[in-house]
């Protein structure tokens, strides 16, 4: 299929990329993308002539090694840097038309972010971490106080809402920080390692979030060089190079991600048993 | 987001490092402390001033004599030292604006009575007159009066430095000093007036003119200073060119030549307050560039704040805070530095300027509070804007990497 073929014109405006938030539209379509890098003489060719379409409610691991392109990948999905060349829609929006400032809105409108190291606000509760993208999108404070205790439950840390980061372990500040990615209802959530500086344990607890909510309907993109988060996800897209040497789909879009599928079956293999 | 909540969050990061916080707030609070303290010094000596002025009474004329010699020709001593006539002071004291013309004869004597010394005591020889010209008030007794003045009576009437020196404790009236040579009763007693600072307006004796001339200053019915207190001080300039029209003719001579000097205390009042007005912009200038420094000090912090929460600005524009936003919250942050200094800061200038200062007691100017206050603000707003700016335009992706 060929989504918002380069030649149409694109949507420019988030209003009407967010009205017109039709089903069969894919979150991200990009179309010969390529980023260089100039470091003094040479230039870096991080990312080679990528097209890619990630369709809407799928869970797409992007995996490769360090060097392989995948972070350069994850700041032009993320519309936190621009590509050299070549064309991105995200939700139908062209975000090469897009200065600094609405590349802001639609990263606060439609990009939930997760990042290796947290990233949460220091010396700011949970809850107060959760609150702020709804602060920034201008949500009423009763309102967003509201979601923001729904985006925690849904990440069940309801007991730990008035604490601090400091206060936390990796994992629960990980849960937080997936909280704040989802509280603004945004079109895709992307992770950026999450996992990284988890232990074995946390790490599967935070995999098993983003299933339930892929399981939801939500779009999760996750960046991470393990095999065994990648294997998580409905579809793994290998770089290497800046180029995309594999792409495998571990089950279609409209499926339950893969492990919570494996768990729902062996719970309702054990309630019937 | 609205103003409210990035200001809580601006509050929150200035708070975050309390000690730096204080450090910088303190640079402020020592600019906005020393406008106040400086400014309230610096009004405190002009009132100063304005009060001793008064004091001397602001609606007199002293004309005396500039040493240059007499065009007077009908006394047949041309040669003599220029003075004025009895018949002079009642041609002035018939001018409309004029309140009175006391005549003036004085000199320093050694005052002294039953063994008790006063050296350096200014014996003013003139007419009753003199007291209110001059503001003095007495105390006790009673002035000498015009007919002993023409009667030429040896009486006096003493300032509180003399009484003092003289008598200590016990009741001066009635007794007889010696003054140089002769003896003069002692009728009154003036009030406290102080000093204007460089003379002892108290170490003083008031006599008539014609026992201080008979015996003291040797001079006959002639003076060579007159002091002239004019009905007010607006008229001040209309009597004074009398004067001067009326000691010219006569002298035979032109105003322009007159051989005596008239000093208007309404000019050396406005002298007087130029001159502290201008001591009081120095002072302010000194403490404005006090404050300019602490501002430099709300800049040099912020600069540190935006480069130490580099990866905080990346999160907050990750999650959808824009460049305006940032901007704010940094502005925010270092106005809320700088007011807070600004507010403490007019609290220790208030403060500070309830105690004398070097002999001068402050006087709050209420605009220095408000230019003090204002200025702060401004300080944090043209030095915070830099750094907020900084912040503001940090591209996410380079500030997520900034470990």
């Amino acid at each position: 299929m060929s989504p918002a073929t380069p030649t149409a014109p694109a949507e420019r405006t988030l209003r009407t990329a967010t009205t017109n938030g039709r089903a069969e539209r894919p979150i991200i379509a990009m179309r010969h993308i390529s980023k260089i890098y100039a470091t003094g003489e040479a230039e870096v060719h991080a990312v080679r002539d990528v097209s890619l379409t990630i369709e809407r409610g799928d869970f797409v691991a992007i995996m490769g090694a360090s060097g392989s392109g995948k972070s350069t990948m994850m700041n032009i999905v993320g519309c936190l840097d621009i590509p050299t060349q070549g064309w991105y829609w995200l939700d139908g929006v062209d975000v090469r038309l897009l200065d600094e400032e609405a590349l802001a809105e639609v990263r606060s409108r439609k990009i939930g972010f997760v990042f290796q190291a947290y990233n949460l606000i220091p010396r700011t509760t949970a809850l107060a971490n959760v609150e702020l993208p709804l602060a920034y999108a201008g949500v009423r404070r009763q309102e967003r106080r509201q979601r923001a205790i729904e985006a925690i439950e849904a990440v069940g840390l309801s007991e730990r809402m008035s604490h601090l980061p400091s206060e936390m372990s990796g994992g629960q500040q990980q849960r937080v920080a997936v909280a704040r990615a989802i509280v603004t209802n945004p079109a895709m959530i992307l992770a950026d390692e999450p996992t990284g500086n988890l232990d074995t344990s946390a790490a599967e607890d935070v995999m098993r979030i983003f299933s339930r909510l892929n399981a939801d309907g939500r779009t999760v993109v996750l960046i991470t060089h393990e095999a065994d988060i990648a294997a998580f996800a409905k579809r793994v897209i290998r770089l290497r190079d800046g180029q995309i040497v594999e792409d495998y789909r571990a089950s279609a879009v409209t499926d339950l991600p893969p492990r919570l599928g494996v768990e729902r079956t062996i719970r309702t293999v054990g309630s019937t048993g | 987001m609205t103003w409210r909540d990035n200001l809580r969050i601006a509050i929150a990061g200035a708070t975050s490092n309390k000690l730096r916080s204080m450090l910088t707030i303190l640079g402020v609070l020592i600019g906005v402390g020393a406008v106040i303290i400086l400014v309230a010094v610096g009004t405190g000596s002009s009132a100063q001033v304005q009060a001793n002025i008064d004091r001397l009474g602001t609606n007199t004329l002293t004309v005396f004599s500039t040493g240059r010699f007499g065009g007077r020709s009908t006394t047949g001593t041309q040669s003599s030292f220029a003075t004025m006539t009895v018949g002079d002071v009642q041609q002035i004291e018939r001018q409309p604006y004029v309140q009175s013309v006391s005549p003036v004869s004085s000199t320093s004597v050694t005052a002294a009575y039953n063994g008790a010394s006063d050296s350096s005591a200014t014996v003013t020889g003139s007419t009753p007159s003199y007291l209110s010209a001059s503001s003095y008030s007495l105390e006790a007794g009673s002035s000498f009066t015009s007919s002993q003045v023409t009667n030429r009576e040896r009486v006096a009437v003493i300032g509180q430095t003399v009484v003092s020196d003289l008598f200590g404790t016990s009741n001066p009236i009635g007794r007889t000093i010696q003054l140089g040579s002769a003896s003069f009763e002692v009728v009154g007693v003036l009030a406290t007036k102080g000093s204007t600072g460089i003379q002892d307006q108290d170490n003083v004796v008031i006599a008539p003119y014609t026992a201080v001339q008979d015996e003291l200053t040797g001079e006959s019915s002639s003076f060579s200073e007159l002091l002239i207190q004019g009905k007010s001080s607006s008229t001040l300039n209309t009597v004074e060119s009398e004067v001067e029209t009326i000691l010219a003719a006569a002298n035979n001579t032109t105003v322009a030549n007159l051989p005596f000097s008239v000093l208007n205390e309404a000019s050396l009042l406005s002298t007087a307050e130029s001159t502290s007005s201008t001591f009081t912009v120095l002072l302010a200038a000194v403490a404005g560039i006090s404050l300019l420094v602490g501002g430099i000090g709300v800049m040099n912090i912020m600069l540190v704040t935006v480069t130490e929460r580099t990866r905080e600005i990346g999160i907050r524009k990750a999650i959808g805070a824009r460049k305006s936003v940032i901007l704010a919250q940094f502005l925010y942050e270092a106005v809320f530095l700088s007011l807070i200094g600004g507010l403490a800061g007019v609290a220790i200038g208030v403060v500070g300027s309830q105690f004398r200062i070097d002999g001068v007691q402050p006087v709050i100017a209420p605009y220095s509070i408000v230019l003090a206050l204002g200025v702060s603000i401004a300080v944090g707003v043209f030095f915070g804007f830099y750094p907020a700016n900084r912040a503001a335009s940090l591209r996410p992706i380079d500030a997520l990497r900034y470990e």
